[in-house]
């Protein structure tokens, strides 16, 4: 019982988090830098905003994380971090040759105020970025935000510095697909492939964070959107963005920037949100969908009907980010399940309205929180328990002291593995998230029968 | 839209000379915004007839983080718009960061957006630029065009050079460039000529020598520019001037700093010899 003196009685709070439901902003830009090919992040700060950063990463994806440090001390604080970057910009593009050094900002460098734009530019003037090489930036102070504001901003800035719309249209579209896992990335891109459709994603992290065991080292991967996609994606017909908190910010940019039109659509996870997103990327690019989506549209909605005694009625509590929860709580609903309790750590009204609105038909009180924490989320649960909870690998405590079924979902999820390698996203991923949901309901259901119920067949 | 920024020494005289330019220019019909970057909130007294206005980050600080522009901006004298950016009480917190924080939600609230029509953004400084915060102002994108406020005062001179070697930092780098300095008289000896000598050494102009003149005394005791308390006054006169001599200046340069001994020396041939 870890967390034995979490009350039961629900005390208003103000001025105290416990048990953060989201971390910081430099997490979420280092992960969609990551995103680019041949990028190095680098983190404006101290060095351990840097080792935690990517520690957290690391222990997410299993995967080495490579990003650079500014390595702050006290005279950096004082004078400035500009000595320090120009040194780090240097030193990296000399020993380590990146095409980009994607640069963020931490709280301290905030505070001070560097202004990294400046900073990179008399870089320029001084020689120490070569010909055909970048530097970008996104100012990420982690007061401000979540990890998921963090990535939306970094992803912006690959629009802001890259994005060109001089000369003809493309035949493609943009695809920003949200703070979502490499094979989640991966899984969009085979669903364009198969809809026929030329797209450029942005960032991808697939084949970067979920690389083959090759016995090589490899300081950039294969993986990660080049500059001349990103260059291109201003000359794109359209951009779908998915997940609006994460992609918004760039997808909008792409629109005032370049005039590339924009939709923005919830994650494609669950068969509503999957529908939503084929069906815009049909018109978009103007093709129709072919016979193999069916198909896989076809066994998601048999697993549905298969299995809908199972799903139905049972009482789910939610942890994550807005544009996951969201998208989660649509394809619970959808199947009959009850999402009672969805916390999120990220601020945001519209999120709770968005959030009422998918649950209105849900026959139960449903209580959702901006800006709340996990500690609130077990007093409810005290109060009245669930059959099921998702969110990330922090849920465990509360799972393993109430001795309740637990899925993995979101970020991060730090004790298992598959997060990197197997989908959420598209028809597929929604039948691996049903396949988790029933295996953890009847596990339960298995351990917890009398013997006189236990039954062979389900 | 031209970005204007205002330095110069603490007490030197920022806020009321920026005011009075800013009632000339509001009065030749053109739309200023004033951006006070002081956490005192003393910098649009004089357009209000008061310090009524609620700050940005008191905003921040108490309706969390839905504010709307409406409730940061306030309509002062002949239109102008006025906005405080507020900050900590003295010896807590840091102003710098607070100056970033509120010039950054303007910016996300489209303050300056091409809809709102501004012909100038006045941003008045706090006293010297001690740290990154107060350097916000002058950022790439932010005031193009800064002019430091002087007096024939050897301390005035003295953090007006300093200013330089601030602006040469990120005028080397971005778009900045100082558009001139402006003479607020102590009437010190030989002051117009010093201060002209001295403009000249930074590579700048004298944009404008305002006379000292106790009309402006008390027009601000009653919380009013001399152009909207006295606008037949001489006074006023020569701020309706120095607005019209921004509007017309077209020398914007990279200054040079003097190293003291040369300042010194300014001093001692004008200030002691003359």
């Amino acid at each position: 019982m870890l967390l034995r003196h979490t009350p039961k009685e629900i005390k208003e709070r103000k001025a105290l988090t416990v048990n953060p439901a989201k971390t910081c902003q430099p997490i979420g830009a280092m992960y969609a830098a990551l995103g680019i090919h041949n990028c190095l992040p680098h983190s404006h700060g101290s060095q351990g905003c840097c080792a935690y950063h990517r520690s957290t990463l690391t222990r997410h994806y299993k995967e080495p994380v490579m990003a650079g440090t500014s390595s702050f001390t006290e005279g950096a604080s004082v004078f400035g971090g500009q000595a320090n970057l120009l040194q780090a910009i240097d030193n990296i593009f000399t020993v380590y040759e990146p095409d980009v050094i994607a640069v963020h900002t931490t709280c301290l460098s905030e505070t001070i105020g560097d202004d990294i734009p400046q900073i990179a530019r008399k870089a320029g003037q001084e020689g120490k970025i070569p010909k055909g090489k970048y530097v970008i930036h996104a100012n990420t102070p982690s007061y401000v935000g979540t990890h998921v504001t963090g990535f939306g901003t970094m992803t912006k800035a690959m629009v802001d510095y890259f994005a060109e719309s001089e000369g003809t249209r493309l035949d493609q579209i943009n695809i920003i697909p949200g703070f979502v896992e490499p094979s989640d990335m991966e899984e969009i891109k085979r669903i364009a492939a198969e809809l026929g459709i030329k797209v450029v994603m942005f960032p991808d992290t697939s084949d970067v964070l979920n690389r083959p065991q090759t016995g090589r080292f490899d300081m950039f991967p294969k993986g990660g959107v080049t500059i001349d996609a990103l260059r291109s994606s201003g000359r794109s017909k359209g951009t779908i963005g998915l997940g609006r908190l994460a992609s918004g910010p760039a997808a909008r940019a792409l629109d005032s920037k370049c005039k590339v039109h924009c939709e923005l659509l919830d994650l494609p996870i669950g068969l509503t949100g999957t529908d939503n997103f084929i069906d815009a990327m049909r018109k978009m690019a103007g093709v129709s969908v072919p016979e193999s989506i069916n198909i896989e549209r076809g066994r998601m909605i048999d697993i549905i009907t298969d299995m809908h005694q199972y799903f139905y009625g049972k009482k789910v509590g939610l942890v994550g980010d807005p544009d996951q929860l969201i998208s989660l709580a649509e394809i619970l609903v959808s199947i009959d399940m009850w999402p009672i309790y969805v916390v999120t750590g990220t601020q945001g009204k519209k999120f709770e309205t968005r959030i009422k609105e998918i649950t209105k038909c849900v026959p139960h009180e449903v209580k959702v929180v901006s800006g709340g924490d996990m500690f609130l989320f077990h007093q409810w649960i005290k109060n009245e328990p669930v059959d099921l909870m998702m969110g990330n690998t922090y849920l465990k405590y509360i799972s393993r002291d109430e001795d309740i079924p637990f899925i993995r979902f979101g970020f991060p999820i730090l004790d298992r593995v598959g997060h990197s390698y197997f989908p959420t996203v598209g028809y597929r991923g929604g039948m691996r998230l049903m396949e988790k949901i029933l295996d953890a309901l009847l596990d339960r259901k298995d351990r917890d029968s009398p013997e006189e119920t236990f039954e062979l067949v389900l | 839209m031209r970005k204007i920024a205002i330095y110069g020494k603490g007490g030197i005289g920022k806020s009321t000379t920026t005011q009075n330019t800013v009632a000339g220019l509001a009065e030749m019909g053109r739309t200023v915004m004033v951006v006070g970057c002081d956490p005192k909130a003393d910098s649009t007294r004089l357009l209000l007839g008061g310090l009524s206005q609620k700050t940005v980050l008191d905003t921040l600080r108490t309706e969390g983080e839905d504010v709307e522009l409406d409730d940061i901006r306030k309509m002062g004298f002949s239109k102008s718009i006025c906005v405080e950016s507020g900050g900590p009480e003295p010896g807590v917190g840091c102003a710098g960061r607070g100056i970033i924080t509120s010039i950054n939600l303007l910016e996300q609230l489209g303050a300056y957006a091409d809809s709102q029509s501004l012909d100038y953004v006045f941003y008045d400084v706090l006293g010297d630029v001690v740290c990154g915060g107060f350097a916000m102002p002058i950022r790439e994108g932010k005031a193009q065009e800064i002019y430091i406020v002087v007096s024939g005062e050897m301390m005035a001179m003295y953090a007006a050079n300093n200013i330089c070697k601030g602006i040469v930092k990120f005028a080397e780098a971005g778009g900045v460039r100082l558009g001139g300095v402006i003479c607020n008289s102590r009437k010190v000896d030989n002051e117009a000529e010093m201060i002209d000598a001295f403009a000249k050494k930074l590579g700048t102009q004298m944009i404008h020598f305002v006379p000292r003149d106790n009309m402006v005394q008390r027009a601000e005791i009653n919380r009013k520019t001399v152009i909207e308390y006295e606008p037949t006054h001489s006074q006023a006169d020569e701020y309706r001037t120095l607005a019209k001599k921004i509007e017309d200046n077209k020398m914007h340069v990279i200054p040079q700093p003097m190293h003291t001994d040369e300042l010194e020396k300014l001093l001692i041939e004008y200030g002691l010899a003359g």
